[in-house]
């Protein structure tokens, strides 16, 4: 009943194809399949955030997917956006605001972060607490991580501003 | 905690899903975001035979004004319900429910049509789909048939949908000018299942309230209209006193679970303070 069958995806730029059992999660497959063990497996019931991956353009929980059902997706994991370089400031904020300790729950942080930064002007703390609501740290007690995100986002909030044309900057 | 081993289906359409289902004897669901079905197949709660993948079938897709209804496809995720401008214009009550869906990521993922067919008690969506009067289009083998959301949440994660149904579309009826609505819950953290909830659509004229509807969740084994306090409410103007006379009310209409950390008592307790400030914010609305 359970018979194997082939998943292809784009993962961080790289078309995959393998034949895989259909109860096999996205966390497992990017894991275990791919050796991509930056996706973190916690709770693996869509609420520690530990998995969350870019599935088309979105974040997800990849321990809530299977992966036959993101057959022809484009998934991006914390590797892809490291190698991209489009986290490395989120990287370093972490790293400078002590905003991990024991790191597991990091991906998934910077992951929603990454989405977070994503949308047009400067989050809140409140906006910023709240799109962490999803993400659990064990650890720091979540202010430093607040203070790495909030200061990525007025750092890049300046650099976009420093370099918009004179006439919009009025 | 890994799924029983199942066969996977991906159909194109609403007919080859019910076939697929019709075809594997009836040991199949079908999954959309799966953000629901995807935790209870790890935990064996569920473990069918075959999962029928839904989440490619265009007819269950998008938003769109049919007169004086607004159709919603039942694979419309709630991050787009939040989004969503047809939605905000003529359905407002469910974007305003929908930050309190879950977390961002599970937004993106889960569905409408799946939150109602889940019938969770704790969850937004049913309760405002109640309280909006809508209905929901339901497809099986025959046809499509349309049930009333009053007639449509039957029991604990139990719905109208028969073995092998689908759900559709939900259709609203749109708001027009002298209605008012409001939405809030109450719950220990963001993203937590409400501890209480409620959603309201009233209409007015002149001021005094003509039609009224009140759904609570988290409050019993499935949505629930306060049926005596929306009773008390009709051809009322909503000041202080009809406030509080339908707070004194609303205790006898729901009928929250036993449960040791939130006691039947304190819900009761939270409801009325819930409905009290959801009916203030609709007599301010007036002003």
């Amino acid at each position: 009943m359970s018979e194997l069958v082939n998943v292809t995806m784009t993962v961080n730029g790289n078309d995959v194809s393998h034949n895989i059992a259909p109860r096999h999660t996205l966390a497992d497959f990017l894991r275990q399949t791919l050796e991509l063990t930056g996706t973190h497996t916690g709770c693996e019931m869509g609420v520690c955030g530990a998995c969350l991956v870019v599935l088309d353009g979105r974040v997800v929980h990849s321990c809530l997917t299977f992966a036959v059902q993101a057959s022809g997706s484009t998934i991006e994991t914390v590797e892809g956006l490291t190698e991209r370089a489009v986290i490395a400031d989120l990287q370093e904020a972490f790293h400078q605001r002590n905003a991990l300790q024991c790191g597991f729950c990091t991906p998934g942080m910077l992951m929603t972060a990454y989405s977070l930064l994503e949308q047009p002007g400067v989050p809140s703390r409140e906006v910023i607490r709240d799109a962490l609501s999803g993400n659990y740290c064990r650890c720091t007690g979540y202010e430093a991580i607040v203070d790495a995100i909030e200061k990525v986002a007025r750092d890049r909030a300046a650099v976009a501003h420093a370099s918009a044309p004179e006439e919009v900057l009025g | 905690m890994k799924a029983r081993a199942f066969s996977y289906a991906r159909p194109s359409t609403v007919m080859e899903a019910l076939e697929a289902f019709e075809g594997c004897g009836e040991d199949a669901s079908y999954i959309a975001g799966g953000q629901s079905l995807v935790p209870a197949l790890a935990l064996r709660l569920q473990a069918p035979q075959l999962l029928i993948d839904i989440a490619h079938i265009d007819a269950l897709r998008g938003v769109e004004l049919q007169g004086d209804w607004l159709r919603i496809g039942a694979l419309v995720r709630h991050c787009e319900v939040l989004s969503d401008p047809l939605i905000r214009q003529y359905a407002p009550l469910y974007s305003e429910a929908a930050p309190h869906v879950a977390h961002p990521a599970i937004r993106n993922k889960g569905t409408l049509g799946g939150s109602l067919s889940h019938a969770d008690p704790a969850s937004e969506f049913p309760a405002v789909t109640l309280a909006l009067g809508a209905e929901l289009e339901i497809a099986n083998r025959q046809g499509t048939r349309r049930v009333a959301a009053d007639d449509f949440f039957i029991d604990l994660f139990q719905t109208a949908i028969e073995p092998g149904e689908l759900l559709v579309a939900i259709h609203v009826p749109v708001v027009r000018p002298g209605h008012r609505w409001a939405f809030h819950e109450l719950a220990r953290r963001r993203g937590d299942f409400a501890l209480v909830g409620c959603g309201i659509l009233a209409e007015f004229a002149d001021d005094a309230v003509e039609n009224i509807r009140i759904a609570f969740f988290s409050v019993g084994s499935t949505p629930l209209r306060a049926r005596q306090v929306e009773k008390s409410l009709v051809g009322k103007r909503l000041d202080q006193a009809a406030i509080a006379a339908a707070q004194a009310l609303v205790g006898d209409d729901l009928d929250p679970p036993d449960d040791e950390q939130v006691p039947p008592a304190m819900k009761r307790h939270l409801a009325r303070v819930l409905l009290g400030r959801l009916l203030g914010q609709i007599a301010r609305q007036g002003s």
